[in-house]
């Protein structure tokens, strides 16, 4: 099972320090994605999810935010034993990351054809007559209408999917191992928001590429990822198949999680909400970091941390109640 | 009926062009008037040897104070007139655009560069980096120019050299200062952001990233700096740190006609209308250039 593994995340602490102390925004967390799959982490602002995700391709914004403590293994390879300039190598050739806004992405003054083009210069060594067919070959890839014509346009030009399809296929372009995806739709609307994840499921069959889905929308979840982990306060605390999380899912916060999804086949006159606030990431709780808002806590959960219980070959979730 | 029909056709046509026809002519004139203005004032500094009528140094004692040609008393072998001991002011002025202009675009070239350079890396790279380069350009800032240029003058000698280093030696941290402010707004966004994630390097982000978003700011920054500069080569030149005396430059006869205004107006007011000129065409052409820059603005 384990063998076309192309990412896998061993017990990764990162943390951010402050003149207030030590943030730990990522504190301990362990997944792995399959060639072919696709692995979502969901999670409400601030869980560290956008962490993760430039933890993994070490960008962390510079002195304060530091990996303290983990692995990060891409195909065999340590990322984190890299030197720096070899990692630059790994950015957008074995693994791509496609930002949340895609009104601002690309830079204005270049043509689309220039920047999707960049890319693959950086990365491949090919002649300059083969660069254009690669950027067209890439702009196809995202099902960008008239690809000859619009690399000769501006970012200005483009409307807001559009733009987001440009970004997609820049991050496509040297065929990456691994893509992640930090909330790519959240500034869609709802019907290009759809075609988007349709077009990554496309991309996904065409390159078998393994991707990285953050979200804190479960909707999106339930459509386009294979597996998901549910992250809280810098942890994961499930880890699941899609259907079985929304089916039956066992950690109280992600059940939580799931009853606050407005559902249109449901008369509530009031939407479920989570009493409380997230923990203080400078002054995180003893125990179970979900216990100060868990309707269903016991003493232990209040003076020691839950372990991660592996209950079937898919599923992990660390909560002192699931045995 | 008929004739109803043709003229709102034609009313149509014309509205949908979107600028009337004289916007358009004043346009033009905005882009060409500067633009011949520029290119007269560059041949008459490049070939100013053929195109003088006199010698812009040597004066006729008894030619002296001649108003120009056009006015009573004038000479037609002095068309804009001559100055104090003789000397033929269109000539001078002739002469004086190589210098006044070689000199403002040397400095411009100088300073603005070295202005972008420090001011990006100060910008993108922040941390320690930017506070050295910043304390450097506050110290530049608040040094005194004119006493620089004095110390210069004294080591090296005035002329030419003295007047270039002197302005350069500051000049740069007004760039350096603006364009940090411009890169570290664009270090901040999106688009660096994911260059970064596509494996750019630093130096990759500087230049093909942040220096291109720059360049119209840098552009505006550098036209205006030409009526500065060819004001302060010519404060230099008056206080004689500059340009040395018999050469003419456009800012030194300015100073030397000072004394005549009353009896001799012409030999400060034409090279002053000169710089006028030259600033104000370098300013439109400045404007003209950053729209075609600009791809938003750019005609598709």
């Amino acid at each position: 099972m384990s063998s076309n593994v192309v990412l896998q995340v061993e017990n990764l602490h990162t943390s951010f320090f402050t003149r207030a102390g030590e943030v730990k925004a990522v504190d301990g967390v362990s997944f792995y994605v399959r060639e072919g799959e696709t692995f979502g982490i969901v999670g409400e602002s601030g869980c560290g999810k956008s962490v993760t995700g430039l933890s993994i391709l070490r960008l962390l914004p510079e002195p304060s935010g530091q990996i303290v403590a983990g692995k990060i293994i891409l195909e065999g390879k340590n990322l984190l034993e890299l030197s720096k300039k070899h990692m630059r190598a790994y950015r957008g050739k074995m693994i791509s990351m496609i930002l949340q806004d895609p009104m601002t992405s690309l830079n204005p003054v270049f043509t689309i054809g220039d920047q999707v083009g960049e890319s693959v210069r950086m990365h491949q060594d090919l002649p300059e007559n083969m660069v254009e067919a690669e950027v067209i070959d890439a702009l196809r890839l995202l099902r960008i209408p008239a690809p000859e014509m619009r690399i000769n346009e501006y970012p200005f030009q483009l409307s807001g999917g559009m733009k987001q399809r440009v970004v997609g296929a820049i991050a496509m372009s040297c065929r990456p191992r691994l893509l992640i995806a930090d909330e790519p739709t959240t500034a869609l609307d709802a019907t290009i928001q759809a075609q988007y994840i349709a077009l990554f499921e496309d991309i996904q069959e065409k390159t078998n590429v393994a991707i990285i889905f953050i979200t804190h929308d479960f909707g999106v979840v339930a459509r386009i990822c294979d597996r998901v982990g549910v992250m809280y306060a810098g942890k994961i605390v499930e880890t699941a198949l899609t259907r079985d999380i929304f089916k039956n899912p066992k950690h109280p916060y992600t059940i939580a999680l799931i009853k606050s999804v407005p559902q249109l086949d449901r008369k509530d006159d009031q939407l479920f909400s989570i009493e409380g606030q997230p923990p203080s990431m400078l002054n995180l709780p003893p125990g179970c970091r979900f216990c100060p808002r868990c309707t269903v806590a016991l003493d232990i959960c209040k003076e020691q941390e839950p372990p991660e219980v592996k209950i079937s070959e898919n599923r992990s979730v660390s909560c002192w109640r699931v045995k | 009926m008929f004739s109803t029909i043709s003229t709102t056709k034609t009313k149509t046509k014309k509205q949908y062009r979107g600028v009337t026809r004289t916007a358009r002519i004043i346009q033009g004139f905005a882009f060409w008037v500067p633009l011949i203005v520029m290119v007269v004032m560059i041949i008459m500094a490049l070939f100013a040897n053929w195109i003088a009528p006199h010698d812009p140094n040597q004066g006729k004692i008894l030619d002296r104070l001649l108003p120009p040609s056009f006015m009573e008393g004038g000479k037609s072998d002095y068309l804009l007139g001559t100055d104090l001991i003789g000397r033929d002011v269109l000539s001078r002025i002739i002469y004086g655009a190589r210098i006044s202009l070689s000199v403002s675009l040397l400095i411009i070239l100088v300073t603005g560069g070295i202005g972008t350079i420090l001011g990006i890396l100060a910008g993108y790279a922040g941390g320690r980096t930017d506070a050295i380069i910043m304390r450097i350009v506050d110290v530049a800032l608040s040094f005194p120019g004119l006493l620089l240029a004095m110390l210069l003058a004294v080591a090296i000698g005035p002329g030419f050299k003295t007047v270039v280093l002197a302005l350069s030696i500051l000049g740069w941290a007004g760039y350096a200062r603006m364009i940090r402010g411009e890169a570290m707004r664009i270090a901040q966004s999106d688009f660096v952001a994911q260059a970064r994630v596509n494996g750019a390097s630093g130096w990759r982000i500087m230049i093909r990233h942040i220096f291109p978003n720059i360049i119209n700011s840098l552009i505006v920054l550098m036209t205006l700096q030409v009526g500065m500069i060819i004001l302060a080569e010519a404060a230099l030149s008056y206080l004689g740190f500059g340009i040395s005396v018999p050469t003419a430059s456009w800012g030194s006869m300015v100073a030397d006609g000072r004394a005549n205004l009353d009896n001799a107006w012409w030999i400060a007011a034409f090279p002053g209308a000169c710089i006028g000129l030259v600033v104000l065409s370098g300013n439109f052409l400045g404007d003209w250039i950053r729209d075609k820059l600009d791809p938003r603005l750019r005609q598709l």
